[in-house]
């Protein structure tokens, strides 16, 4: 059932979802489950081809940055890196995982930490993003300093307030479980664990995690007869006039640096945002853009993780942006830094950016732990 | 037509004999043979030893507990202005002063010629430095990090890493210096750029490759150009350099330590 579950959350070009519409769902997962076979994970035939797994673009996304074709997702090659993904002995002290910072119910993010702690209690300077999507980056991170998925998980690794952890003891840990063996071959076709096989697996993973069936997005590609309420639509437009400049797009991000202002001094002392990767004092005290999807359930907010509430965010953008030298222009255009916004405003913003809640993405047991 | 068609030949019979001309003085298509290249590291004329005194232009006492550094994308002169450019596969290299076997590097399948100019990179091209995991095996591989000659925090190799201790250093760092040169330009925005060029000429000298012949050339390396060709600077001053503008002044003082010494033919 898995290959044919995950065929139709990926599979949503139009055409393929007027099929599903119509009810050719169900005689295709027939016949997916009935090509495959049922006993393959159990029963292992280690000869065996990897089965591919299709990853299809959202037709209201822009398209995949990520190049599919240097590694291909395969069922097998998923299953490993989701195991990897759960693994604490990616970590030096065999106790933080991925998984431990990046928690499915919060769209993969640290619920209740303004920064993560990573090994022996340290603790980081940025709040946790989540995991989702990122196979539409072209980079990764608050400041943007890793430019490609296969090299996400070696900055959490090598961290030392993180994971810090080295790839090269991580494989003598994974060497010495049988069970990564086999795992490694049925998804590269040897048992050979290299620090590339390592990777490409974590990005399978990472690459097959798509949000992209909240509420807001049955609604844009007209799916289910889903519709918005009225406030939900107000919110929508005002959405667009207020915030949608930086969070375009249907990642809602434009993936750009920007400095909000929310950064004090003694903030940007320790912290200085996209200047720390360019060196340009124009990128002081930016930082990227961060997608809305989920925002519900990705408290707490900002790049530090200061802020609780959406309503915490939106009294910020309205009443506490503080100028500052490379404070974004479009945050300057009224009389005060920020935007004006009425209480309702704020409370219909809200209720739209709710909308953009994937409950299916949150609690898919694809991307499950247990 | 006919004239034309003369014509063309006999410009196509000038051209390949001269081609051939070419081929028969400086590089025998069929001939290869190998080149091996020592990097022999110095603190002036004394060869350099880790954990062991040194004072630099500055006069400042210092040793090295470290010392590494890229060699890429090497480029072979041959007597009579031929180039060769080593297969880019096969052209990138990390010395390592603690490796000894890692301080020669061995270049295969060179055309048998004289060569006497040798042109490399300090550090790793801004093409290979983004290219996928999958082509960034062995030393370039981001993920083995190579004690550490890679940046996972800001994606990009580590051209250069000379760590030591110096009682100029401060003291809250426990006297230890660092210096950690990378930057390839930036991915998305134009960032640092440490990529640095040398040619190293043998003079009246020349590497013979031949078929039955794998000349070994040596380089004097002096790491005590680093703290002075053409910038002199202190310890005191820059005890840890690393993704900051300073480290530009070091990549363009060392790119200046690499200097011809002998060769074995």
């Amino acid at each position: 059932m898995s290959i044919c579950s995950s065929m139709i959350m990926f599979t949503t070009r139009k055409y393929f979802n007027n099929v599903i519409r119509t009810g050719l769902s169900v005689a295709l997962c027939v016949l997916v489950v009935c090509c495959s076979d049922p006993d393959e994970i159990e029963d292992p035939d280690e000869n065996k081809e990897p089965t591919p797994l299709e990853i299809v673009s959202p037709s209201n996304f822009p398209p995949p940055v990520y190049d599919l074709s240097n590694n291909p997702v395969t069922k097998e090659g998923f299953e490993l890196g989701k195991r990897l993904f759960y693994d604490s002995r990616l970590s030096r002290t065999n106790t933080i995982s991925c998984g431990f910072c990046h928690m499915q119910p919060n769209a993969f993010t640290h619920h209740g930490h303004d920064v993560s702690h990573g090994v022996d209690d340290k603790l980081g300077r940025r709040n946790s993003l989540p995991v989702q999507n990122l196979l539409f980056y072209k980079t990764f991170f608050w400041d943007g300093g890793v430019h490609n998925l296969d090299l996400v998980p070696l900055n959490a690794i090598a961290n030392e307030v993180e994971m810090d952890e080295e790839v090269d003891n991580i494989i003598d840990k994974l060497r010495g479980d049988a069970n990564y063996g086999v795992q490694f071959k049925r998804a590269f076709g040897s048992e050979e664990i290299t620090s590339t096989r390592f990777l490409q697996a974590l990005s399978q993973f990472l690459a097959t995690m798509v949000s992209s069936n909240s509420k807001y997005d049955l609604y844009v590609r007209k799916e289910n007869n889903v519709t918005l309420t009225d406030i939900e639509l107000q919110g929508l437009e005002l959405f667009k006039s207020k915030c949608a400049s930086c969070h375009s797009t249907d990642l809602f991000t434009d993936q750009s640096y920007r400095n909000n202002g929310f950064s004090s001094l003694t903030d940007l002392d320790r912290d200085k945002g996209r200047e720390e990767i360019t060196l340009n004092p124009d990128d002081h005290g930016k930082f990227k853009v961060p997608s809305l999807r989920n925002v519900e359930y990705t408290a707490p907010y900002m790049h530090n993780g200061k802020l609780q509430t959406l309503e915490d965010v939106l009294n910020y953008y309205a009443s506490g942006v503080k100028d500052t030298p490379t404070l974004d222009p479009l945050l300057k255009q009224s009389g005060n830094p920020g935007f004006e916004l009425t209480d309702d405003e704020k409370k219909s913003i809200i209720v739209f950016l709710k909308t953009l809640t994937d409950e299916r993405y949150l609690s898919d047991r694809r991307f499950s732990e247990y | 037509m006919k004239l034309r068609y003369i014509t063309f030949s006999l410009v196509l019979i000038v051209l390949s004999l001269g081609f051939t001309r070419c081929d028969d003085n400086d590089m025998n298509s069929n001939e290869t043979g190998s080149l091996r290249i020592e990097f022999d590291n110095h603190v002036g004329e004394d060869d350099l030893e880790l954990n062991k005194d040194y004072v630099n232009s500055s006069g400042e006492t210092f040793k090295l507990t470290k010392l590494n550094y890229y060699i890429s994308n090497i480029r072979l002169r041959t007597t009579t202005g031929v180039e060769y450019v080593v297969l880019q596969d096969s052209s990138y290299f990390l010395v390592m002063e603690d490796h000894e076997e890692s301080q020669a590097i061995t270049l295969n399948n060179i055309p048998a010629a004289d060569y006497d100019e040798i042109t490399f990179t300090i550090g790793v091209d801004s093409l290979r430095s983004t290219m996928d995991v999958s082509k960034r095996t062995g030393v370039l591989d981001p993920a083995q990090g190579h004690d550490g000659m890679y940046w996972t925090w800001n994606s990009g190799y580590i051209f250069f890493k000379m760590e030591g201790i110096s009682p100029s250093a401060p003291v809250d760092q426990e006297n230890k210096f660092y210096y950690h040169i990378g930057g390839y330009g930036g991915f998305d925005s134009p960032s640092l750029n440490n990529i640095r060029e040398t040619t190293v000429s043998m003079g009246s000298a020349r590497a013979e490759v031949r078929g039955n012949k794998s000349p070994e050339v040596h380089f004097h390396v002096d790491i005590l150009e680093l703290f002075k060709n053409p910038t002199t600077f202190q310890i005191a001053d820059y005890p840890a350099v690393m993704f900051s503008e300073f480290s530009k002044n070091i990549s363009e003082n060392y790119v200046n330590m690499f200097k011809y010494d002998h060769v074995h033919n």
